[in-house]
């Protein structure tokens, strides 16, 4: 065996180790590297008890409530499956609308509503111009 | 051609002048494709329909965060190119793309903090996304300070490319991070061939900065090797011909 060859097996070696032990990492961080849960994940019961954590839904269409001159603004989330009402109190992103992905992070409160402490609009990974817009969604 | 000619750039005059030869031929192109896409971008391409003119940072954002991580690739190939065979060449490649590769990650995360503002409502979250291409920033950063720390150049060549190649396993993560993990991050826009995510009035001039920049970048880099390549090899014969012909 040339030495240039059991340099680059060594390499491999290395690599393949490397890439095992991310793996295992990774799997085991599973849950902490959602950035969110999903409704359904709430209903099911994944979400911690004690601390803040992520929901991540679509708000739904006509869901959205907010008093005039107030900044306590009430929505539902849905993820098609299950839905979650949040309170969210301040000022939301330009891309918060009602159809639009959003995450918020927060607790439940007594009576089963998400008092959320922020709110962030999620973006798709879709790009158009308004008039393809128009022409893809005619009931808008 | 015989695959064994591919040997003669391993000596340094000969990669040094192969570097000179090369470095307009990336540059220029490089220059005129950024100008076409920068024009395209900011002027011809319509506005989105949600973020109206905002959308146009992805001009920048996706071009740097791309050629960042293929600038780690390249070094990481150099790199094991270097080990493997040996080659002081390759070691001087490696060396040179790193802080360059350093400063697209950074642009690739300062563009997307200044979309992110606006449109999330946040500078920074740590998801899947944002982390992996941080911990690319770090990698790089680790390189250019290991070799730094490192008196002896062989050694620190070494040492540095060993970091490079263990770094290698980031660079599925970063790309698949938003495919594995719910992230704020949105998933990707132009690697899916199906389904088009982007109209191509809005596409082309996204694909021609990406071309830019990486034609760019290869004759930045090509100019840095050939001064790194100098100063290894400053007490040698061919420097010293190569000096008096200057004068």
């Amino acid at each position: 065996m040339l030495p240039r060859h059991r340099r680059f097996l060594g390499i491999c070696c290395v690599l393949i180790i490397v890439g095992l032990a991310s793996f295992l990492i990774l799997k085991s961080f599973q849950d902490n590297l959602l950035y969110y849960l999903t409704p359904s994940d709430v209903i099911a019961g994944k979400a911690p008890e004690d601390r803040e954590f992520r929901i991540g839904g679509l708000v739904v269409v006509g869901s959205f409530y907010r008093e005039e001159g107030s900044l306590t603004s009430q929505f539902t989330l849905t993820d098609g499956a299950a839905t979650v009402n949040v309170n969210y109190r301040g000022i939301l992103p330009d891309l918060f609308r009602e159809g639009q992905g959003i995450i918020v992070r927060g607790l439940f409160n007594k009576s089963r509503v998400f008092i959320a402490s922020e709110v962030l609009a999620k973006h798709d990974e879709n790009y158009m111009p308004p008039e393809i817009h128009a022409l893809s969604t005619p009931t808008e | 051609m015989d695959l064994k000619q591919i040997y003669k750039y391993g000596s340094p005059p000969q990669y040094f002048k192969l570097s000179l030869k090369s470095e307009n031929w990336f540059l220029i192109p490089g220059i005129f494709l950024m100008i076409i896409g920068c024009v395209g971008g900011l002027f011809i391409a319509p506005p989105d329909y949600q973020m109206g003119d905002a959308f146009r940072i992805i001009y920048f954002h996706v071009p740097s965060a791309f050629l960042s991580m293929s600038a780690y690739a390249y070094m990481a190939g150099a790199a094991l190119i270097g080990i493997v065979w040996r080659s002081n060449v390759a070691f001087s490649v490696a060396k040179s793309i790193a802080p360059f590769g350093a400063s697209f990650t950074f642009l690739a995360l300062v563009t997307g903090m200044l979309w992110g503002k606006p449109m999330w409502g946040t500078v920074w979250v740590w998801d899947a996304r944002l982390t992996s291409e941080f911990i690319l920033l770090l990698l790089f950063l680790g390189y250019i300070l290991l070799h730094l720390s490192i008196k002896e150049q062989k050694k620190a060549d070494l040492a540095a490319s060993v970091l490079a190649l263990t770094g290698v396993i980031n660079l599925p993560i970063i790309h698949y991070s938003v495919v594995w993990w719910n992230t704020l991050h949105q998933a990707s826009t132009i690697s899916k061939l199906s389904s088009s995510s982007i109209t191509g009035d809005m596409l082309w001039p996204l694909l021609v900065m990406i071309f830019g920049y990486g034609f760019f970048f290869w004759g930045v880099i090509c100019r840095v090797v050939a001064s790194e390549i100098l100063k290894r090899e400053k007490r040698s014969k061919w420097v010293e011909q190569y000096i008096k012909e200057l004068r």
